[in-house]
């Protein structure tokens, strides 16, 4: 039988079990969206290409599996940049199907013509030029495979619109692309870890989402609590141990709490498993647990030794290595250094003013913590409101938190929530947001009206960007440039403007109940919160300095 | 794409056989480039049926050089690598068509 190139890519995709896909038509991808039309498959239209990229992300971070999304030539491409270059650095399996100009005319600067090749090589996986309609048959499913294989990452296949329209006989359909098996761990790498983790008398683990997206969260915990293992956990890794964990520290590094950055300078071994030393997580770093052997397991050999030296570093699948330790860990008496750990938690808590409020930053978490449903995600944009969440969120479950780490994009949270939606229907989404950051892509609050998606969107609102201005009232002197807007949008306005419900916390009689009703409530809501713009994110490390010199934070001191 | 240095570095000859299509020597010189990572010499061409190439690199020995070759391992277009030393003689027999 015959079929175009854009049946062709139609047609894998359902084999490959996608039932959903948000992108944006255009001129260079209409064929595409011809034979979409006729498939099963559930297109949600963006209002911008990278709204539609965030909605791919939030569907494949809240689910783990491989997400799609489509965009066309040029401008279409262009904007997806920024959400293809989000999931390279927090390793989110993504597919990116664009339109391109046709192949004869690629080169000639025609209409909406980009080299989206050439734009998107340093920010993929991995990416495809198709040349060929027989080549479909092959890259799809590749895309596919490189997508979900080893360390996860982005992978655009850029399809010229005669390649879409042209037609083949197909007899027989290629297998779909996943995950490849990932190799057995070098046992005697292994050996030498379980070894070094018996000897140690002051060990400390520090996951990250490797842990998540490898699924070894049951096994770190099991082992957590057998060895007595204090552990930290990266933005990316939150959730893989419950916050209310006795040995869960929380987050590490700027904006960790006093005890978890100076429990780690008195470590003399660091067990990282599923991590890459990112600066905002080391602070400086030579001096970064510089009492501390390393011990370093990822499955991408290229993490080991790139930041720093470890002295066991072991290549593989975080779930493998830790599966094959798991039996041979011993259950050590750590009583002297969990007591040393529980002196520090006493003497240097993470202190959060205005806890009882819910027009304080951490007062607003909490309470929405508190009333929101057990299995609901949280999903965050970029900036103090993220920190904040991540400080005091009690996360207690993998996937729960979505988040931008590694890129740290404003603009990702409105529109991840509504992925995240689309892929668990019937869970409540949460998005905490910032007046900065939603600005950013709020447009996609029509689509996320649209689809009927159960997202809450919490707006911290300051009138400023609260982490610049932090920044700059604690390094520059207080010269706040540019980190206020003096125009002041009606945020509920404009949320009932595309069809959402809406509040506003700072007006109405009891907020606590106002906030209760508005995430109870199903359907798409808006929830504006007004918040001092003097409130800090503290603790926190000076860009460049060692973790252990923190700014704020203190038990003693008001932060206010 | 340089960065000028003011005494002579050691250098090390990568070996890379890859798939042959357009796209893969902006793979492979894109990983230095954007590191700041000069490349001082690249020799390509076809092997066998077509299908693959041979790339031959010279760059100057850098404590980022032994991640450099884990990335370019990393590369779905890159299916072996090895690394030779400076005494490697392909680029020096080459040198004849190289005087400025």
């Amino acid at each position: 039988m015959q079929f175009s190139g854009a049946e062709i890519i139609v047609k894998l995709l359902e084999r490959q079990g996608i039932t959903q896909i948000s992108g944006i038509p255009g001129g260079a991808n209409l064929p595409l969206y011809d034979a979409l039309k006729l498939s099963s498959i559930k297109h949600i239209l963006a209002r911008h290409e990278q709204g539609a990229g965030f909605i791919a992300q939030g569907m494949a971070r809240a689910s783990g599996r491989t997400a799609v999304c489509f965009a066309t030539s040029g401008p279409g491409a262009t904007n997806l940049l920024t959400a293809i270059a989000d999931a390279r650095l927090d390793s989110v399996p993504l597919v990116a199907i664009t339109g391109q100009v046709p192949l004869p005319m690629i080169g000639t600067d025609a209409f909406q013509e980009i080299d989206t090749y050439g734009l998107t090589l340093p920010i993929t996986k991995h990416n495809y030029l198709v040349r060929s309609v027989e080549e479909l048959l092959w890259v799809i499913p590749a895309a596919f495979r490189v997508a979900a294989s080893g360390r996860p990452g982005p992978v655009v296949v850029d399809v010229p619109k005669d390649v879409q329209l042209r037609k083949m006989e197909v007899t027989k359909w290629p297998e779909p692309g996943g995950p490849a098996e990932p190799p057995e761990p070098d046992s005697p790498d292994v050996d030498r870890m379980v070894q070094i983790i018996n000897e140690a008398k002051r060990p400390m683990f520090y996951i990250g989402g490797g842990i998540i997206n490898a699924g070894a969260a049951q096994t770190i915990r099991r082992i957590v609590d057998k060895a007595s293992i204090p552990t930290t956990s990266t933005l990316m890794g939150l959730g893989a141990v419950p916050s209310n964990h006795p040995l869960f520290l929380g987050m590490l590094g700027m904006h960790a709490a006093r005890y978890t950055n100076m429990a780690l300078d008195e470590c003399d071994l660091l067990i990282a498993v599923g991590v890459r030393f990112d600066d905002r997580a080391t602070g400086k770093v030579a001096q970064f647990c510089s009492h501390a052997r390393i011990i370093h397991v990822d499955i991408d050999p290229s993490e080991l030794g790139k930041i720093k030296m470890p002295f066991v570093g072991v290549e593989g699948d975080v779930a493998k290595v830790l599966a094959a330790a798991e039996s041979r860990i011993e259950a050590v008496d750590r009583s002297a250094w969990l007591s040393r750990i529980c002196e520090l938690k006493a003497a240097y808590p993470l202190v959060m003013p205005g806890a009882d409020d819910p027009l304080s930053p951490y007062g607003l978490v909490l309470q929405a913590a508190a009333v929101a449903e057990q299995d609901a995600i949280i999903t965050t944009d970029v900036g103090q409101h993220q920190m904040w969440v991540a400080q005091s969120f009690p996360f207690s479950y993998p996937r729960q938190l979505l988040t931008s780490g590694g890129l740290g994009t404003m603009g990702f949270g409105m529109p991840a929530a509504i992925g995240a939606s689309l892929a668990y229907p019937n869970r409540q989404i949460i998005c905490f947001s910032g007046d900065g950051s939603l600005l950013m892509n709020i447009q996609e609050l029509a689509t996320a009206a649209e689809e009927r998606t159960n997202i809450k969107v919490i707006v911290m609102n300051n009138a400023h960007l609260g982490l610049v201005r932090q920044q700059q009232e604690l390094f520059y002197g207080s010269r706040f440039s540019a980190s206020r807007f003096h125009a002041e949008p009606d945020f509920p306005a404009i949320a009932r403007g595309f069809g959402l419900e809406a509040v506003d916390l700072g007006n109405v009689p009891d907020p606590k109940k106002a906030l209760k009703h508005a995430i109870g409530q199903r359907g798409p809501c808006l929830i504006n919160v007004p918040i001092p713009a003097e409130d800090k994110v503290f603790p926190m490390v000076p860009p460049g300095a060692a973790n252990r010199d923190m700014i704020g934070g203190e038990n003693h001191v008001d932060n206010d | 794409m340089s960065i000028t240095t003011n005494h002579v570095k050691q250098k090390s000859v990568l070996e890379l056989t890859v798939n042959n299509h357009p796209g893969v020597m902006s793979h492979v010189c894109g990983l230095f480039s954007r590191r700041a990572f000069n490349v001082e010499g690249i020799l390509c061409m076809p092997i066998g049926d077509g299908h693959r190439s041979r790339i031959w690199l010279l760059v100057n020995e850098d404590e980022r050089l032994e991640n450099m070759v884990k990335q370019l391992d990393k590369l779905e277009d890159v299916l072996d690598i090895s690394r030779h030393g400076a005494d490697h003689q392909i680029f020096s027999r080459l040198e004849e068509y190289f005087r400025a």
